[in-house]
């Protein structure tokens, strides 16, 4: 067992501005993660996961494949309940309610933090009606407001030039790339406090890849994103922290800067020169 | 060194290119022996049936004498059956593949459960035609009703419908729903606007084919005691009645060389009903297939 573990709790310079900023003070925490362990039948996927994240900024999850990355984040917005057999233990909190408490209602979690899949995944219905599902299902009826929502989101997700003339056509005849930023458009429809994506980019192409890269920089202001994904560079590119995952074990987690230039862990400077994984 | 002999291959080639043609030819004529019995058939039917076939056939109760015989009473009572079996069926077949499907949880019980449903679709209809008797037409004394014929047809359809409706709800890709749980819906809402929606042309091709079966199925209504002889029509589900297939098999059995003639115009009626059936599913299964 890693006994050295970097985390916030242990470094008390991580969750303060860096020292170039004009004021040093303490960002809000968005999800407070205490001893998780999560099991799929006997499988032991995450193993004392201890994380902080915190509001307004971008955090990366790397590693390799298996390591428990998407699990992580799949267990953030309880979407691992769809696997059947999962048994977890310890604390996810997130605004300071735990989430893995049963009383949380999926439901009530999932309006507060939306997801993007690593496939992009519209429903088979148009643009329009793409971008008002989430209002939809949550009672927003009025036409008014479901019209300027879908204004709103295609914005956000700086997609509307592209399909403001076309909202009523089928999605399925966006390219892939499109159809990516319509699903960050449909996840920002519900104004939720977090964004969490898994692998957002990685059946995109590059130039894709670099408007969602560019997107999520521009969502930071607005929301707190948790992204994973398997491009090194990427992390590097975009997230504001870094935690670096192996064999379901948090190995590193600090400032993303730290992370690439002067990592602490051995395993993490190996992993991120490309010395394995 | 190459390990492949090139004239080993050149000189096999041939036979494989044979092999390949002769196959062809063999499921082309399997194709074929299929369409020409049903050639034949139509070719039968028609020509014997067509005399018959007019305005007083669709007007005249059956009758003991073949040029005053309608198919009147039969073809309304299938009307009136479908009726039942319809909504009946899909109803508990599409909610019992929901409840496997999205509900249950995965574990033997469940999957015992949905193998004896399949072995269920491959029960003999009389069978279905017995538990009808016994519970329907005695223990809830619905007699030999519209509404008990019905009921135990639907029966006899539920596992194709509920096997085809699963496979069906089954094919949905994951990712949608991934998708709509992803922004806070319930299991409901992403069955209803998610699951079902991709769902529906799955569900009608397999419900369409087993209403089918149930149009002109025989043995469960003999079983159930449904007269071969009507000379009126239901008023209501409670009222007795009678089918296209019971008058049709009424009418083979005669005697008379003209009641063949009558059974024939029967035919024609049965399969029209049946194309009209199928085009109407073609036609919803088409629209949804446009929308998604």
């Amino acid at each position: 067992m890693n006994m050295t573990l970097t985390g916030p709790k242990k470094a008390p310079t991580v969750g303060i501005e860096n020292e170039n900023a004009d004021s040093v003070f303490l960002k809000e925490t968005v999800y407070e993660t205490s001893d998780l362990n999560l099991w799929y039948g006997e499988n032991h996927a995450l193993k004392n996961i201890n994380l902080d994240m915190y509001q307004n900024e971008v955090t990366a999850i790397i590693g390799p494949s298996g390591c428990g990355k998407s699990t992580y984040i799949k267990t953030l917005n309880r979407m691992i309940e769809l696997v059947p057999d999962v048994k977890t233990t310890g604390q996810i909190k997130y605004r300071n309610r735990n989430i893995l408490d049963q009383s949380y209602k999926v439901e009530d979690l999932r309006t507060q933090v939306g997801m993007v899949f690593q496939k992009p995944n519209p429903f088979p219905k148009s643009i329009y009606e793409n971008v008002i599902y989430g209002p939809k299902i949550h009672g927003i009826k009025n036409k008014k407001i479901l019209d300027q929502i879908v204004e709103k989101s295609l914005k956000g997700a700086a997609i509307w030039d592209e399909v403001k003339d076309r909202l009523h056509e089928n999605a399925y005849g966006l390219s892939g790339g499109q159809q990516q930023r319509l699903c960050i458009a449909r996840c920002l429809a519900i104004e939720p406090d977090v964004i969490l994506m898994d692998e957002p980019t990685s059946a995109l192409d590059p130039i894709s890849t670099l408007k969602i890269e560019e997107l999520v920089q521009e969502l930071k202001k607005d929301f707190s994103i948790i992204i994973v994904t398997h491009n090194m560079q990427q992390a590097a590119r975009i997230s504001d922290k870094t935690a670096f995952f192996l064999n379901g074990e948090v190995i590193e987690y600090s400032d993303t800067n730290t992370i690439f230039s002067n990592p602490n862990d051995k395993r993490t400077e190996d992993y991120i020169t490309g010395r394995f994984g | 060194m190459k390990l492949i002999n090139k004239n080993h291959v050149v000189k096999k080639m041939p036979t494989r290119l044979a092999v390949n043609s002769i196959c062809k030819g063999l499921f082309f004529l399997a194709t074929l022996f299929g369409l020409l019995v049903l050639a034949i058939l139509f070719y039968r039917i028609f020509t014997q049936g067509i005399g018959h076939l007019n305005f007083d056939f669709f007007q005249n109760f059956a009758s003991r004498r073949p040029e005053e015989a309608g198919v009147k009473a039969a073809l309304i009572g299938s009307i009136w059956l479908m009726a039942v079996v319809t909504p009946v069926s899909l109803l508990l077949g599409v909610g019992t593949a929901i409840y496997l499907e999205e509900y249950a949880r995965k574990n033997w019980i469940t999957s015992f459960i949905k193998l004896n449903i399949s072995n269920l679709a491959g029960v003999p209809s009389i069978v279905f035609g017995l538990l009808g008797l016994t519970v329907f037409v005695r223990a809830l004394a619905l007699d030999r009703s519209v509404l008990a014929a019905g009921l135990t047809m639907s029966l006899l359809v539920l596992p194709v419908i509920i096997v085809a409706a699963q496979e069906a709800i089954r094919s949905v890709p994951r990712d949608l729903r991934e998708a709509s749980y992803g922004m806070g819906a319930t299991k409901w809402q992403t069955i209803l606007k998610v699951v079902l929606p991709a769902a529906i042309p799955g569900i009608l091709t397999g419900g369409i084919l087993a209403l089918s079966r149930a149009i002109g199925e025989t043995a469960p209504l003999v079983v159930v005691g449904i007269p071969l002889f009507i000379a009126f029509l239901p008023q209501s589900v409670m009222d007795t009645f009678t089918v296209l297939p019971m008058q049709i098999y009424n009418w083979t059995s005669r005697p008379q060389e003209e009641f063949q003639q009558v059974a024939a115009a029967g035919i024609i009626v049965l399969l029209a009903l049946l194309i009209l059936m199928n085009s109407i599913a073609v036609i919803i299964r088409n629209k949804f297939q446009k929308r998604y």
